[in-house]
This record gives structure tokens, C-alpha cells and sequence, in this order.
């Protein structure tokens, strides 16, 4: 009887211990990866943020740690605001973010690497008859002000706005670049990422909404946009005008490994490469 | 014999030390679950150094970009999805359960106890995956609506995962109503069907009335499968089948793309604050009731 008590309360205690010590181990650890900084090419940097940018940056953490095998390279996800606040925190040492820094994180000295361009395209459920629209067609869709596919040349069908959350990059950037600031309508249905989209609006007929160009696959139709069909040419002619950059945040001038490893991802060796293959736009390419 | 009383004075040594370690678990779990509800609470109520309770509470324009940060049709949308969940589960659950408890012979209930106890076991992110392939495209062609989403989407897939807390809870509390009242009744020569309904289930009714709220605490707080069936869109639902958005849905979908500390980040963190509220209200009307329980 004494020693099963004594056994339980080892194990207890035991359990108590490992558990403070995880908790320990999480303050520390960021504390030593922020010693990598200065060290030559070697060391550890730490990156999080936007999930977009992560099928990105992982061939990228692949290939530069095989070339220098003193440094570790830590990817993590997050989102664009959290990957924000923990660089200007000092708690990793690069953001990666689809939108550039909100208001409250200015004065904090980020420096901003544009690394990549993320082209959005406009998608239709396939039953959808119409397969080009003007930017003013678009506009009053996303506005709310066309609420019907018979207004711009299409079967008299109900249109479905499905798109993203307020809180999204992907919708700031159509925001910006289509809405030139005004309001979408209310009247949507929201998912909150880019294969839930697709997936509602390959289910739901009438449906229109936008996805990161990589993201468009045959279950859905892509728009032409003032009747240009989305290339990344058009892209990088200035004639298909929805995109965004990709950015890499550093607090003040990267330096040592960050440094190398930004640079490695802005080479022309990985922009022509790895960029390409993944639906992105090589940012060297774009005038 | 002086082995006998070290052993006895280890014993008692023991006795003095798992006592404190009882009292330790115990004030880590207080202190765990007040500083969550202490770090929610301050963040969430900083929202009001920027923005006036009315019109948080009030108002259902949720524009954050535009500075307008209304909740009502979270609020709105989160207890109308619990009602359409509770109206749909709760009975179903409850005449489940009678079936069950009183009813069904006893191989069908060896099989159904566990059956229902499985469904607790599945991920809430299939149920929303099945609502979304099934359910949605099926109510759009039945009521010939637009898209599907909505309450109705949301609140049918929530009755069907609240129904194994209600069944659970309820046949417990059915089966614990002691024998002598259902024989009782018998003896006196009502039916069983009328021993059933005029005996049974009231005298059981605390328990199954415990069941149907704890039920709906589960239904207001569950969020992955409602965020993917209700549409998210801040617009109060003017029928079963517009989109809207429950307080859950709005936070999954933004807390992560918005930066900690502004008035936004802080007005999602008031919304998990009034989600606390309505949690621990339902909990002491279990309470009030379970203090009235029969036998």
C-alpha cells in the first residue's frame, strides 16, 4: 500500500516537473534562437507567418540548409498579423506576411523584403456561361450592386459571392486592387481559406468568388479580367492588375544567417526555379 | 512490533503529504481556469476603452476596417443556431432516451449505449466536412434556396452532435427514478404508455431538463463544424437559410489574422468573454435545477 502511494506520487510530481519544464523550455528556446543573429553562417532563424508563403519557403529551408549545415532554418504558419507581431516582438526573426504592416506596427523599425508576387484570380462555379468580366462588372458584383449573372451576359441565375474573412490578406488585396477601397457587400458566404472556396464554389451554382491563382484547379472556371486571360505574363506586363507581394520582414537590416537566407530566396537560382513551379511570380521579373 | 508502528507512522506521513498534493492539483486548476478567465476578461473589456458597450452590444454593423465594431449578429446568430440545434436535438434526444432506458429490450441497449457514445468520439471538423458535401447542397435543391448556408445547415448538424450528451444524461436520470413508483403506477392500472408520460419522464424531468442544457452550453461553444456551415457573414439571419455568423465562427475565422491588442483583436476577445458569460449562466441553472432533483 505505501509504496503504490509513493510510486503515484513520484509519477505526480513527475508529471509536474516535465510539465514546468516544457514551460521553461519554450521561454528558452526563444532566447537562443535569438543569439543565431550574429553569427556568420551559421546559427538559427526562426520564421513565421502567412500560410500562403509557406509551400513557398519550405523547398527554400530544403535546399539552404543542405548549402550551409551550420544553420537550422524553423518555418512555422500563423498568419500574416501573428508572423507581424512576433518579429516586431523580437521573437522570431522573420515575418512573413501577404499585406504590408498595419498602423500599430510602424514605428517598430521592420524592414520589408518583397520576396515574391501572389497573383489572385477570379473563379466561377462551372455552370456559370459567362467567362470575362469588365473590372466595373466586378466591382458592382463584390459590391453587391449586380446580383444577378442575366445583368452581365449570363443565364438569369442568382450570383453567390463566396470569398474570405475580413480579417484575410488574400481579401485586402482585392479590396485594394479591385475595390479600390470601397466595401464588399455583406451579403456572402465566408470560408476561411482558400481550398474551403474553391470547394464552395465548385458546389454552389452561381457561385463567384477569388483565390490565389496557384489555388485554381478544373473543378471551378477562371474569369478574364477586361478580357485578359490570367497569365503570369499578363501579370508581369502590367496588363492583369490583381496581385500582391509576398513579403519577409526583418527587425531592422537582417543580418548574418536571416540575412543569407533571404537573399538565397530573392536569388535568381530559387526565383526561377521554385517560384515558377509553385504558381508564384519570380518578384525579379516584375518592372 | 516497532516495525509495525513505522510502518504505521509511514503511512501516516503518507497520508499528510497526498493531502497536500490533493489541495495542490486543486489550486492549479483554480488558478488555471481564473487566469483564463482573468486574461480574457481584461483583454476583452479593454475593448470598451474604444468602443461604448451599446454599441457592441447593439448594433450589428461589424465593420472592423471602418472602425464599426457591432456584435449583435454574432450574438443573434449564436443563440438562434442553439435554439434551432435545441429544438430539433432535444426532443429527439429525449424520446431516444426513453426508448432506450425503458423500452428496448436489453441486447438493443447494449448495443445502442456505446453506439451513442461514439459519436462524442468523432472530430466536430467531420461532422462540418459531412454538413458541407451533404447537407448543404442537399437543402439548397429541397427548399430551391441559393446557396444552402445558414442557420438551418449549422443548426441541424449541431442537434445531431448535441443528441449524445442528451441521450446519455437523460436515460441515466430515467433509469435512476426508483421502481416502486413505475410499479406503483402500474398497480394502480395505468398503462405503461401512461406510467410513461405521467410518471416516468416527470419525475425524471430535473435530469433530462440538465441534459438539454448542458446540451446547449456544448452547441453555443462548438466552432469548427458551425464555422464551416454557417457562412460567416455579419448579417443578423433574416431566415434559416441566410448566412450569418455565431460568435465562435467569427472568432475562429479572424482571430488569426488579427493583431493582438487593437481594438479589433480586443473586441474578438469580448466576444470568447460574452461566450464565458453564457457558459457559466447555463451552468448555475444546472445547478438551480439539479438543486430541485427527485430522489
Amino acid at each position: 500500500m505505501i509504496s503504490w502511494n509513493k510510486t503515484k506520487l513520484m509519477a505526480v510530481v513527475g508529471t509536474m516537473l516535465i510539465g514546468s519544464m516544457v514551460f521553461a523550455g519554450c521561454g528558452g528556446s526563444q532566447q537562443g534562437a535569438g543569439d543565431g543573429k550574429s553569427a556568420a553562417i551559421e546559427g538559427t532563424v526562426s520564421a513565421s507567418g502567412s500560410t500562403a508563403l509557406l509551400p513557398l519557403l519550405k523547398p527554400a529551408q530544403e535546399q539552404f540548409q543542405n548549402k550551409h549545415e551550420k544553420v537550422t532554418i524553423n518555418l512555422a504558419g500563423g498568419g500574416s498579423f501573428t508572423g507581424m507581431n512576433q518579429v516586431a516582438e523580437g521573437s522570431v526573426q522573420i515575418g512573413n506576411s501577404d499585406v504590408v504592416i498595419p498602423e500599430e506596427l510602424k514605428d517598430k523599425g521592420l524592414v520589408d523584403h518583397k520576396v515574391v508576387v501572389e497573383p489572385f484570380v477570379f473563379v466561377v462555379n462551372k455552370d456559370v456561361k459567362v467567362s470575362n468580366l469588365t473590372m466595373a462588372q466586378i466591382q458592382d458584383i463584390l459590391k453587391g450592386k449586380i446580383t444577378n449573372w442575366k445583368e452581365v451576359g449570363g443565364d438569369d441565375q442568382e450570383i453567390s459571392l463566396i470569398h474570405r474573412a475580413k480579417s484575410s490578406g488574400s481579401r485586402a488585396t482585392v479590396a485594394e486592387k479591385v475595390l479600390k477601397g470601397e466595401a464588399f457587400t455583406d451579403k456572402a458566404v465566408i470560408q476561411d481559406s482558400n481550398g474551403a472556396v474553391l470547394k464552395a464554389i465548385a458546389s454552389t451554382p452561381g457561385a463567384i468568388g477569388y483565390v490565389d491563382a496557384p489555388y485554381a484547379n478544373d473543378t471551378i472556371k477562371t474569369l478574364s479580367l477586361d478580357g485578359v486571360a490570367y497569365s503570369a505574363q499578363a501579370v508581369i506586363d502590367g496588363k492583369y492588375p490583381v496581385y500582391s507581394y509576398g513579403h519577409m520582414y526583418t527587425k531592422g537590416e537582417a543580418t548574418g544567417a536571416t540575412k543569407a537566407f533571404i537573399e538565397y530566396v530573392l536569388s535568381d537560382e530559387f526565383q526561377n526555379s521554385e517560384v515558377e513551379k509553385l504558381g508564384f511570380i519570380p518578384v525579379n521579373k516584375m518592372k | 512490533m516497532k516495525t509495525r508502528d513505522q510502518n504505521h507512522e509511514q503511512k501516516l506521513l503518507c497520508d499528510r503529504y497526498v493531502k497536500y498534493l490533493f489541495i495542490a492539483s486543486a489550486a492549479l486548476m483554480a488558478l488555471l481556469i481564473f487566469s483564463i478567465v482573468f486574461f480574457v476578461g481584461r483583454q476583452g473589456l479593454m475593448t470598451f476603452t474604444q468602443i461604448s458597450p451599446g454599441e457592441f452590444f447593439f448594433n450589428a454593423k461589424w465593420d472592423p476596417m471602418e472602425k464599426q465594431f457591432g456584435a449583435l449578429s454574432f450574438i443573434a446568430g449564436s443563440l438562434f443556431v442553439t435554439a434551432t440545434a435545441v429544438a430539433i436535438g432535444g426532443p429527439l434526444g429525449v424520446l431516444g432516451a426513453v426508448f432506450m432506458a425503458k423500452i428496448a429490450p436489453h441486447w438493443v441497449r447494449d448495443i445502442m449505449r456505446p453506439a451513442v457514445d461514439l459519436y462524442v468520439a468523432i472530430p466536430s471538423v467531420v461532422y462540418g466536412y459531412a454538413g458541407l458535401v451533404v447537407l448543404v447542397p442537399f437543402l439548397r435543391e429541397f427548399f430551391d434556396v441559393q446557396t444552402g448556408f445558414g442557420v438551418l445547415a449549422a443548426g441541424l448538424v449541431l442537434a445531431i452532435m448535441i443528441l449524445p450528451t442528451i441521450i446519455s444524461i437523460s436515460d441515466d436520470a430515467l433509469r435512476a427514478v426508483p421502481k416502486p413508483l413505475e410499479e406503483a403506477s402500474l398497480a394502480l392500472g395505468a398503462t405503461y404508455w401512461q406510467t410513461l408520460y405521467r410518471v416516468l419522464v416527470p419525475a425524471a424531468l430535473p435530469g433530462v431538463l440538465t441534459a438539454i442544457v448542458l446540451a446547449m452550453a456544448r452547441a453555443i461553444g462548438e466552432t469548427m463544424a458551425v464555422q464551416m456551415l454557417i457562412g460567416n457573414t455579419p448579417m443578423l439571419p433574416t431566415s434559416f437559410f441566410t448566412p450569418t455568423s455565431t460568435l465562435t465562427s467569427n472568432i475562429v475565422v479572424e482571430m488569426g489574422n488579427t493583431p493582438f491588442g487593437s481594438a479589433w483583436g480586443n473586441s474578438l476577445f469580448l466576444m470568447a468573454l460574452v461566450l464565458l458569460i453564457l457558459s457559466l449562466g447555463m451552468i448555475l441553472l444546472i445547478r438551480r435545477i439539479g438543486a430541485r432533483r427527485y430522489a
